[in-house]
């Protein structure tokens, strides 16, 4: 090997090494999934016989799959709904600006800024008062508004990216805005629109201030079920693992599918 | 030839009409919980006792200002916000350079390096708090006892370090992602003129690629401001905010006056004190992004 | 069959006024270019005509009829993209026939239609295309295509041909001639580059700043151009300009005193010229000729040849000018020329920019190219 191998090498080495510190956790979380309670509180070990109790302890509690569902209730929910709010106006604002479109996007990025715990007293006063707590529905709504102005920052960004052109060449072939949109704003811009819902998905699902003073046993999503596992007595490390796991892999898989595109949601388009 | 007046050329209107349900619901969104967090924030008003409401002047103000509790909260949040900020910027900025590089799996290796940050908070937490840092059955438990070292307590005896380990464990993969995706844009020529001119590695960091980042590093400063401001989900599942008021930052101490003492005046005055320390960070970002917005 | 018509266009955006003031009328079957330099408005006339952008102010009328307040699609014209701005994500017939299936059009005729464009344009092999897979001149087709199908009464090119290599351009330009012909069809066509400006047009708008500075058939602008703007824009290489001054002026023209100290007659009107009044004289570069005897002098600071012809960049006194010469003329760099230039081409502008009027028409200048073609339905 030459100088260059050898530094390639180290490289490679270093690099790895640091992910899979990093990784570690997560890896350690899957793996004890597949233990029994006794092994998992026993010393560390990468060897040993997998079992699917965990899991099937997890799943036989019938609650389990309520908390999923709720989860996917929520986050699917509010993700549809912002992008139906959100689309019509991301569109109307990179392709009919106006001198105000500036301010309104800025002024929707500030709404972002306003710390939920700085309107947790009259979110929940007004969520008792309407019987909204501990609702599907109220959660839904909480996480639309929460995702939206990244939903349309995010979409905004991607629009800008179409050549304005097709969409007026649409016009002069007397596509009406509705027939523009369906025909080939929506077309055109699909990645785009699936990575903005799918981070919006993420971080609904993710979103554990409002889903944990919001809910408790019959719409908790499962960011709130896991906290249940915080509990003294209710640490059976194997089961946490095996519902962590079943938890995150969904959203795991949907962050590894769409991590470069979301940057520019998750930084206002700041970063491409 | 129809002459139907279609107004399709008169943006303005049009513009707006497909704006209004985004902007109507933002704006209740925004203007309805701030003005009530306000009015709250001026009366005596308890959940455990109702119909004694009445108008409080700056009462709940003095009384949470002269509270031990919000100082160190305040204190709590700003070592937490400071500590994760420093080790998630200048660990994400190092982690980048190194993962920009050509190895082999270097793919794979990025994709593992920033997953982290897609994990639910109370998974990272219950994770951390139970099977790595548990003082008995914990892998850095295990790992010390290799080297004959004695176990570390760890959220007994340094309960802020953990969690400030465990949001940082979340926070360094998102600068990660940020920073990566910044450096893709760096031009390689740009790379390669500095190499023709005579810049080893460490000029070539330092005078191309620190300045080409500094945009993206301070997005990633200013976004991870206004969440680490607010963290809650990793205290609340691991400390509950002890020993004592040890890890209790802001956000866990509103929580605390408003939903566990029912103080709704209190929480409200702590709200008001949160907004204004976000919006001191959120004027800086929103500059920031607008000025992006021209180019 | 259509007649456009603008009346008093202005379009201003926020406080800077892009256009001010247009007066236009657009014959049936006329191929009309705007030409001028980036940022003259001429795109956002072409869209306002297009109905993508209203005007602030004036009327738009076709056939009399006012269109101001009618949609793009129901204007009756097609527009041809200098991005091309095809659908990625439609074939090529999909792309071609998207009007007509918004129009509700029945599957059989927009084939028909469709497939009739694809003869004239030679697209037929290309039809189950993506955009993608085609070559810049094929997409540039594909995009006249389009606007074909709809069978418009005015076609609107917006720079179509600026993403095209040079070879391809002059192909392209051939073919949109070829189009113009077999389509029979109004045309209005937005160009920065006067070449095109000359070899396609009936007529041309020359725009700067907002303004019509001239209007005229190609042979009219190069030899009567009304200002020093249209004498330097029109015409390759660039309008030489001399400073001069007047010493008087009769009946065979202005006489002016050159740089170096000769003088010359330039038949144009003297009215309002007075002796030792500043005047600009402005001559082209094929106008220039090397004299031994002339009287104009200066030293060759580069020479391009380019096999045919020969351009001279001489350094005078007080400015660069160009003289295209004969291909094999044997100055080399360094050398000192004397040179004259042809009286009855040269031109002279005064204080304002303005041309003083010509005291001979050129023959040509009157001449409509449509007059030039061999018409089935001409002298009827």
């Amino acid at each position: 090997m030459n100088h260059s191998q050898y530094r390639r090498f180290g490289l490679a080495i270093l690099a790895w090494g640091i992910t899979l510190v990093i990784f570690f956790p997560i890896f350690w979380m899957v793996l004890t999934g597949f233990k029994t309670e006794a092994q998992a509180i026993a010393d560390p070990t990468l060897f040993f016989t997998p079992t699917l109790d965990s899991y099937a302890a997890v799943q036989g509690r019938a609650d389990y799959l309520k908390f999923a569902w709720n989860s996917v209730y929520v986050s699917f929910g509010s993700t549809l709904l912002a992008l139906l709010i959100g689309i019509p106006a991301a569109y109307s604002m990179a392709f009919l600006p106006t001198k105000r479109t500036k301010g309104t996007l800025l002024w929707m990025l500030s709404t972002k800024m306003l710390p939920p715990v700085g309107v947790l007293v009259p979110i929940y006063l007004i969520f008792r008062d309407l019987g909204m707590l501990d609702t599907r529905i109220g959660l839904t709504l909480i996480y639309t508004l929460m995702n939206l102005p990244i939903v349309i920052w995010m979409l905004y960004t991607f629009f800008k990216d179409l050549p304005k052109d097709i969409l007026e060449a649409g016009r002069m072939d007397g596509a009406s805005t509705l027939q523009e949109v369906l025909y080939l704003l929506i077309p055109l811009t699909l990645p785009g629109i699936a990575s903005t819902g799918l981070l919006s998905v993420i971080l609904s699902w993710n979103e554990a201030f409002w889903s944990l003073n919001l809910t408790s046993s019959r719409a908790a999503p499962l960011t709130a079920y896991i906290a249940s596992f915080s509990s003294p007595e209710g640490l059976f490390w194997a089961k946490l693992s095996a519902a962590s796991t079943m938890a995150v892999a969904p959203i795991l898989i949907f962050g590894w599918l769409t991590q470069k595109q979301m940057v520019r949601g998750l930084t206002f388009g700041a970063v491409k | 030839m129809r002459t139907r007046a279609s107004g399709r050329t008169v943006g303005g209107l049009r513009s707006l009409s497909l704006q209004a349900p985004a902007v109507t619901l933002l704006l209740i969104w925004m203007l309805v919980p701030l003005g009530m967090t306000l009015w709250f924030s001026f009366q005596r008003y308890n959940l455990l006792m109702p119909g004694m409401e009445r108008f409080a002047g700056w009462e709940n103000y003095e009384y949470l200002l002269t509270d031990p509790a919000l100082w160190s909260s305040m204190a709590t949040t700003l070592v937490l916000v400071g500590s994760v900020l420093a080790i998630s910027v200048i660990g994400g900025t190092l982690l980048a350079v190194l993962y920009q590089q050509d190895f082999f799996g270097q793919g794979v290796a990025r994709v593992l390096a920033i997953s982290p940050f897609f994990i639910m908070p109370t998974v990272s937490a219950l994770v951390w708090k139970n099977m790595m840092m548990h003082p008995v059955n914990g892998v850095l438990a295990w790992f010390s006892g290799l080297f004959g070292l004695p176990a570390v307590d760890w959220f007994s005896n340094y309960p802020l370090l953990s969690i400030i380990i465990i949001v940082a464990w979340q926070w360094l993969p998102f600068a990660l992602l940020i920073l990566l995706t910044a450096m893709q844009s760096l031009d390689d020529d740009q790379v390669e003129a500095a190499r023709m001119d005579g810049a080893g590695p460490l000029a070539v960091f330092f005078f191309i690629t620190l300045p080409h980042l500094k945009r993206a590093i301070s997005v990633v400063i200013m976004i991870q401001m206004i969440f680490l401001l607010t963290i809650f989900a990793e205290i609340y599942v691991t400390t509950s905010g002890g020993p004592g008021l040890a890890t209790t930052n802001l956000a866990y101490l509103i929580y605390i006056r408003a939903l566990l003492e029912f103080d709704v005046g209190g929480a409200s005055a702590g709200g008001v004190i949160a907004i204004i320390l976000a919006n001191i960070v959120a004027i800086f970002l929103i500059r920031m992004v607008a000025r992006n917005l021209d180019d | 069959m259509a007649t456009l018509q603008l009346k008093q266009i202005a379009k201003r955006f926020d406080d800077t006024e892009v256009l001010k003031g247009i007066d236009l009328v657009v014959n049936d079957r006329e191929f009309v270019v705007f030409v001028g330099p980036s940022g003259c408005g001429k795109s956002t006339l072409l869209r306002i005509i297009a109905g993508l952008e209203s005007a602030s102010s004036g009327d738009l009328l076709v056939d009399g009829q006012r269109i101001n307040d009618v949609g793009p699609a129901d204007r009756g014209l097609a527009m041809v993209f200098q991005s091309y701005a095809l659908y990625p994500h439609m074939t090529v017939e999909d792309n071609m026939g998207f009007s007509l299936r918004l129009a509700k059009v029945p599957k059989g005729e927009r084939r028909a239609k469709v497939r009739e464009a694809a003869r004239i344009l030679q697209l037929e092999p290309l039809l189950d295309r993506k955009p993608k897979a085609l070559s810049g001149g094929q997409r540039q087709r594909v995009a006249i295509g389009r606007a074909i199908v709809r069978n418009p009464s005015i076609f609107l090119f917006d720079e179509p041909l600026s993403n095209l290599d040079a070879a391809l351009r002059v192909q392209m330009r051939i073919e949109l001639a070829r189009l113009h012909e077999e389509l029979d069809a109004t045309m209005i066509y937005v160009t920065h580059d006067q070449i095109e400006a000359m070899t396609m047009a009936d007529k041309i708008v020359v725009l700067q700043a907002g303004v019509v500075e001239q209007i005229g058939s190609p042979m009219e602008l190069y030899h009567h151009p009304c200002n020093r703007f249209v004498a330097g824009f029109i015409g390759s290489p660039k309008m030489n300009f001399l400073p001069v001054e007047a010493v008087g002026s009769d009946e065979r023209g202005v006489e002016v005193t050159l740089p170096g100290g000769g003088g010359s007659v330039v038949p144009v009107s003297g009215d309002g010229v007075v002796a030792g009044q500043s005047l600009e004289l402005g001559v082209r570069p094929e106008h220039l000729l090397l004299d031994e005897q002339g009287p104009l002098r200066g030293r060759i600071e580069v020479i391009e040849r380019l096999g045919g012809q020969t351009s001279l960049y001489v350094r005078m006194e007080d400015a660069l000018v160009t003289i295209t010469a004969d291909g094999d003329v044997t100055n080399a760099v360094h050398d000192e020329v004397r040179f004259g230039f042809e009286q009855k081409r040269a031109h002279l502008f005064d204080g304002q920019g303005l041309a003083l009027q010509g005291l001979h028409r050129h023959p040509l200048s009157e001449l409509e190219r449509r007059d030039n073609r061999a018409r089935p339905d001409a002298g009827a």
